[in-house]
């Protein structure tokens, strides 16, 4: 194993990095959004609201979130639209990643007792009022862990923009194999660094689940 | 004129699942200041009753009166919606499974809706909460979650979220069953307090010796109907129908037993 190659580079790999965070941090945050409005939709009293959230997910869930990214930044200008690759990725994953987040966050609502709604409803609260006050602030609880699966798939799933060319982790390696021809360093330092973030992010959600949690 | 009609009216209560008819036209009234108990074998139609009181399982036939305003009035989803929050707001329930709050605390727990619905100070909130939890014995247990009480204790934390609402009307749907034997007599007691403050109580219950010892009166239901109702020295000792009797039987020795 070259270690003095490694050494040489990894500050370009460190800055990679940052526009690895930095993606992640947007896709997720744009995807929580993407999430809560699906799960909105899905448990809505509305048929057509349902039936737009339940759409929402099989499409994205149920194609590559490649082809979508490829669709959006390829395909994408044909019909007008017109992106850079850092946000077609940004829009694209986010877009994607949303779709697991509404099954999460309706999963996690769902799973709140029934009887606690009852028993807010029964004291006079709204519905609104009972979602606000009782209901959501258990389903918060619950959906943490489930949304650490979706956080850790998507800091993953960043990797994918390096098709696109965004200049990234996954992108950086392939760039300084093309240069240096030593594919196990390279990648290896890649899957340190990745490995590490996902360790940071795992921790931090591990420790707000435990702060938050009912017994 | 609204003097001589009765507090809580249910006229021709009807509720079906589908093909099953659990309730099948039931009519019967309770009075101001009236302590009722409901008993009956399992899936006789109790709870759906009971529920159908507050509208939390809609009746498909019939109406409820209380104080001389209809509860299922049928009205826009906006219209019904402020309607029936307004009047559940004088209906408190307890439920056999406590459905406390687990992420507020006692005090949270009570004064959530007073705060939410009458806008009350904190201060006010605070000395509502002291003055609910005291009522109940439990104000040494303001600050604790939950998840910190015991079975009876819960119960004891959610009678007094029923009556920070100062409901006209409170209802209990098997509120000892759930606990260990040796904490019923606590909640009972709660019950008892209130029955003296001659609260109007429509009670479900399976321990036939409260009802005795609490109740005016006892409405024996089975199969979707009431089969017979009067006064509790009546009903238990001399009871008039023969399904009555059977299920006295039944219960009443179980009771012996378990002495
Ligand atoms: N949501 C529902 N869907 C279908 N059937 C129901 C539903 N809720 C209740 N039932 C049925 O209605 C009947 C009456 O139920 P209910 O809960 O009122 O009985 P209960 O007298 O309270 O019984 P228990 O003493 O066991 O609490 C039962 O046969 C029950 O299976
Ligand atoms: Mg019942």
């Amino acid at each position: 194993m070259d270690v003095d190659l490694i050494l040489r580079v990894y500050p370009y790999f460190l800055e990679a990095a940052v526009v690895t965070i930095e993606l992640s941090v947007l896709t997720i945050l744009l995807g929580l959004l993407c999430g809560a409005a699906g799960a909105w939709a899905r448990l809505s009293r509305f048929a057509l609201l349902r039936f737009a959230g339940a759409a929402y997910v099989s499409v994205f869930r149920g194609t590559p979130a490649l082809i979508q990214l490829f669709l959006l930044y390829f395909g994408g200008p044909q019909v007008g639209i017109q992106l850079d690759a850092f946000e077609a990725g940004v829009i694209g994953l986010g877009v994607n990643i949303g779709a697991y987040m509404t099954e999460t966050m309706r999963g996690a609502i769902v799973a709140v007792d029934h009887g606690q709604g009852e028993a807010a409803r029964t004291l006079g609260l709204s519905r609104a009022q009972s979602f606000r006050k009782v209901v959501l602030p258990q389903a918060l609880r619950l959906m943490i862990r489930p949304l650490g699966v979706n956080i850790n798939a998507q800091i993953k799933g960043t990797a994918l923009v390096a098709a696109i060319s965004v200049v990234e982790l996954t992108y950086t390696a392939q760039r300084y194999i093309g240069s240096t021809y030593k594919p196990f360093e390279m990648f290896l330092l890649a899957g340190v660094l990745y490995l590490i973030i996902i360790t940071v992010v795992g921790k931090g959600i591990s420790f707000l689940d435990r702060r938050v949690r009912l017994q | 004129m609204t003097e001589t009609r009765p507090f809580v009216e249910i006229r021709h209560a009807k509720k079906s699942y589908g093909s099953l008819e659990v309730l099948k036209d039931i009519s019967l009234t309770v009075d101001r200041g009236e302590i009722v108990a409901i008993i009956g074998p399992s899936g006789s139609g109790k709870s759906t009753l009971l529920r159908a009181i507050n509208d939390l399982d809609p009746l498909t036939g019939g109406e409820v009166i209380l104080d001389g305003t209809q509860v299922n009035k049928a009205l826009p989803h906006r219209q019904y919606e402020k309607h029936i929050n307004q009047m559940r707001q004088q209906i408190g329930m307890v439920f056999q499974h406590f459905n406390l709050f687990p992420h507020l605390t006692v005090r949270d727990n009570v004064v959530m809706a007073p705060k939410l619905l009458k806008g009350i100070s904190e201060d006010a909130a605070q000395k509502l909460a002291e003055e609910q939890l005291a009522h109940v014995g439990m104000l040494e247990r303001i600050d604790y979650y939950p998840s910190q009480l015991s079975g009876g204790q819960k119960q004891r934390v959610a009678i007094a979220r029923a009556l920070a609402m100062k409901p006209k009307l409170m209802l209990f749907d098997e509120a000892t069953s759930a606990l260990d034997p040796e904490l019923v007599e606590e909640v009972n007691q709660v019950m008892k307090t209130l029955a003296q403050e001659h609260m109007t109580m429509i009670i479900v219950t399976h321990e036939m010796e409260f009802a005795a010892d609490v109740c005016d009166r006892v409405i024996f239901m089975d199969g979707g109907v009431v089969v017979e109702e009067g006064p509790p020295s009546i009903v238990f000792q001399n009871p008039t129908q023969p399904r009555t009797r059977d299920f006295l039987r039944k219960h009443l020795s179980q009771y012996e037993k378990e002495k």
